[in-house]
């Protein structure tokens, strides 16, 4: 299952980009490579998606890029400047949300935002300003003085982010913004970045969700043991599975045989055993699953469910590596 | 609305670090006076304890340390030094340690600040600089107790440029100490920390007699000369109560000077290893 678009667009840099990394490497204490040779570039005003299981180095790639983790080789540039020689101008450029709940809570809403902006030289009237027109603007004017701890996780995160960009960075970073929300609040985020998006903003989100990188990115790097496994568009990258349909099948017995036996399924480009289930990518979906059915029912398999979707990113990541996000 | 159109631009990075320093020293005074009540509470209650038991309880019922009449007048003015140093040492604990083990804990707050345009150890130093300015004012809180509550008479005979000399480096050497157990104590080591560290500190510091009259343990005399509390406790013996004997002065500044390096150098490197992959 090779897929083209693993070399093709990621070895390419783009001029002008605001963020790069070249040949990224962290090797953790021990021996753990959490990012491998990573080559990355992202251009102005673009939201640009990392997407991977569990423990692919996102976080760890957002971290060498924001100065908390010092690389093992390779460079890191944002603004084409290298973070590493040039902390303190990166720092300036770039705003940051953690994957968890970092707010100061000896502070209230309005005072965390307040006191960003003064972290970063700003007057008291502009930051005071800067503060109030940030928390009417994401919904929160009515929380300005309640405590950090009394914020659900949604608003959390809303404030969280409302801090980072207090001081107009150049570049945002988002690791994991829509971790353990509720999908309400979770549509309430994407809105905001979808506005902050249109407002011009540069956009580094990193993320597992498959749904989150095809909504909201205009390209998506697909990494998994520290390595960049594809980088493109949603769309091209879905194109890239080579087929238009994707049947799920659950059934008793070896899946592996039922796998064997569906590749011979008309239309069928390829299997793959993923998560308790077959799933079956094909070229064309009319009048599909009942044949799907007739086919491993005369192969002697009884088939418990079955479902029918297009491609996903998921099925990207499946292609790719045999497994799914989540495991 | 726009974003773009006004992005930051870049500064000179001594400018920004000077900035961000001022801004989070200004955040931590914010929140000391939002909780003034509990920051005076939580500095007089040992010294106010102590001071009332051992100077005001114990004449008036004619038992303890130094008997009465000129021996509890010298009690009660020996333990004024004692008492403000440990103030300073407490204030290391419990306004640089303590929030920073939460900072560090599972909340990772201390985030927002490391990730200001200055670089880490500036941050570091800045709490080593809050947590004087906050010894400080706890030295002022607790000196009129010391000095006012005692039954008998408390003769001082203050050295002005020794205790001005004396309070920001004993304050500072508190706070590094207190930077240097926040960055390394993990949450649930907390009561640990105060039976290791702080408990024998405080009562081997020289607070409650002079450092000079252990001449009769010597092992002990040279052993607690690896406590940071013992030349700060001589350095205000020496500034307010000269009566009493006292470690050469030239010994105090060195002391006190040598152990604020240490200190910080410790408290910094261990605050760079928790910030820093
Ligand atoms: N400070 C560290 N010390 C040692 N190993 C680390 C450290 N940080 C991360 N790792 C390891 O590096 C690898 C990548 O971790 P990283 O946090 O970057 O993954 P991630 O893609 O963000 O995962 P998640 O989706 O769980 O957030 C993992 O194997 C992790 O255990
Ligand atoms: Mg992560």
């Amino acid at each position: 299952m090779a897929v083209e678009t693993a070399e093709a667009p990621a070895s390419r840099p783009i001029e002008n980009a605001v963020i790069q990394t070249r040949a990224l490497t962290k090797v953790f204490a021990g021996s753990i490579r959490a990012v491998d040779g990573l080559d990355l570039s992202v251009s102005e005003g673009e939201i640009f998606g990392l997407l991977g299981p569990n423990g692919a180095g996102k976080t760890t790639t957002v971290g060498m890029l924001t100065t908390r983790v010092l690389p093992t080789s390779g460079d890191a540039l944002v603004a084409g400047m290298n973070v590493v020689e040039n902390p303190n101008a990166a720092k300036q450029l770039i705003g940051v949300v953690s994957q968890s709940n970092t707010l100061d809570r000896s502070l209230s809403v309005w005072d965390n935002l307040y006191f960003h902006g003064r972290y970063f030289g700003m007057s008291a009237p502009d930051a005071r300003g800067r503060a109030s027109e940030l928390l009417e603007r994401f919904r929160l004017s009515d929380r300005a003085a309640a405590e950090i701890d009394a914020l659900s996780g949604g608003m959390a995160q809303r404030v969280m982010l409302a801090r980072s960009i207090v001081h107009r960075p150049r570049i945002l970073f988002l690791d994991e913004p829509t971790a353990g929300l509720d999908p309400q609040s979770r549509l309430a985020l994407w809105d905001v970045l979808s506005e902050l998006h249109s407002a011009g903003q540069t956009i580094l989100l990193t993320t597992h969700y498959m749904e989150e990188a095809e909504q909201l990115c205009h390209r998506v790097a697909i990494m998994d043991h520290g390595k960049l496994l594809a980088l493109d568009s949603p769309t091209r990258l879905k194109e890239s599975v080579g087929a238009d349909t994707e049947v799920r099948v659950a059934a008793d017995g070896d899946l592996e045989k039922l796998a064997d036996c569906l590749r011979s399924f008309e239309g069928a480009t390829h299997t793959a055993v993923v998560d308790e289930s077959v799933r079956v990518y094909l070229r064309g979906s009319a009048g599909v699953l009942p044949r799907v059915v007739d086919h491993a029912e005369g192969a002697g398999f009884t088939v418990k469910d079955l479902s029918l979707s297009e491609p996903t990113l998921e099925s990207v990541f499946i292609n790719l590596t045999g497994r799914d996000l989540r495991e | 609305m726009s974003v773009s159109t006004r992005l930051a631009e870049i500064r000179p990075a001594r400018s920004a670090s000077i900035d961000a320093f001022w801004g989070m020293l200004l955040r931590d005074l914010t929140v000391l006076r939002r909780s003034m009540g509990a920051f005076v509470v939580r500095t007089i209650a040992q010294p106010l304890m102590f001071v009332f038991v051992f100077t005001y309880v114990f004449p008036k019922i004619g038992q303890g340390v130094g008997g009465q009449g000129a021996g509890a007048t010298a009690f009660s003015s020996l333990l004024v030094p004692g008492v403000v140093a440990i103030a300073c040492v407490f204030q290391g604990i419990q306004a640089v340690a303590l929030p920073l083990v939460q900072e560090f804990g599972y909340t990772r707050e201390i985030e927002d600040r490391v990730m200001a345009p200055l670089p880490v150890w500036g941050v570091a130093i800045e709490k080593i600089t809050s947590g004087a300015l906050q010894g400080a004012l706890a030295s002022v809180v607790v000196f009129p107790l010391a000095t006012f509550i005692p039954a008998t008479p408390v003769r001082l005979d203050i050295n002005w440029l020794e205790l001005l000399t004396f309070l920001p480096l004993a304050t500072a050497v508190g706070a590094a100490l207190g930077l240097a157990i926040g960055t390394r104590a993990e949450p649930r080591q907390v009561p640990l920390v105060f039976s290791i560290i702080v408990i024998p500190v405080t009562f081997l510091g020289a607070t409650y007699y002079p450092w000079a009259q252990l001449d009769p343990i010597p092992w002990l005399k040279w052993a607690v000369l690896l406590n940071p509390l013992v030349y700060m406790s001589e350095g205000f013996r020496t500034a307010l109560t000269p009566q009493f004997p006292h470690m050469p002065v030239a010994a105090i500044y060195l002391g006190m000077a040598g152990f604020l390096v240490f200190l910080g150098w410790l408290g910094i490197a261990g605050f760079k290893k928790r910030v820093l992959s």
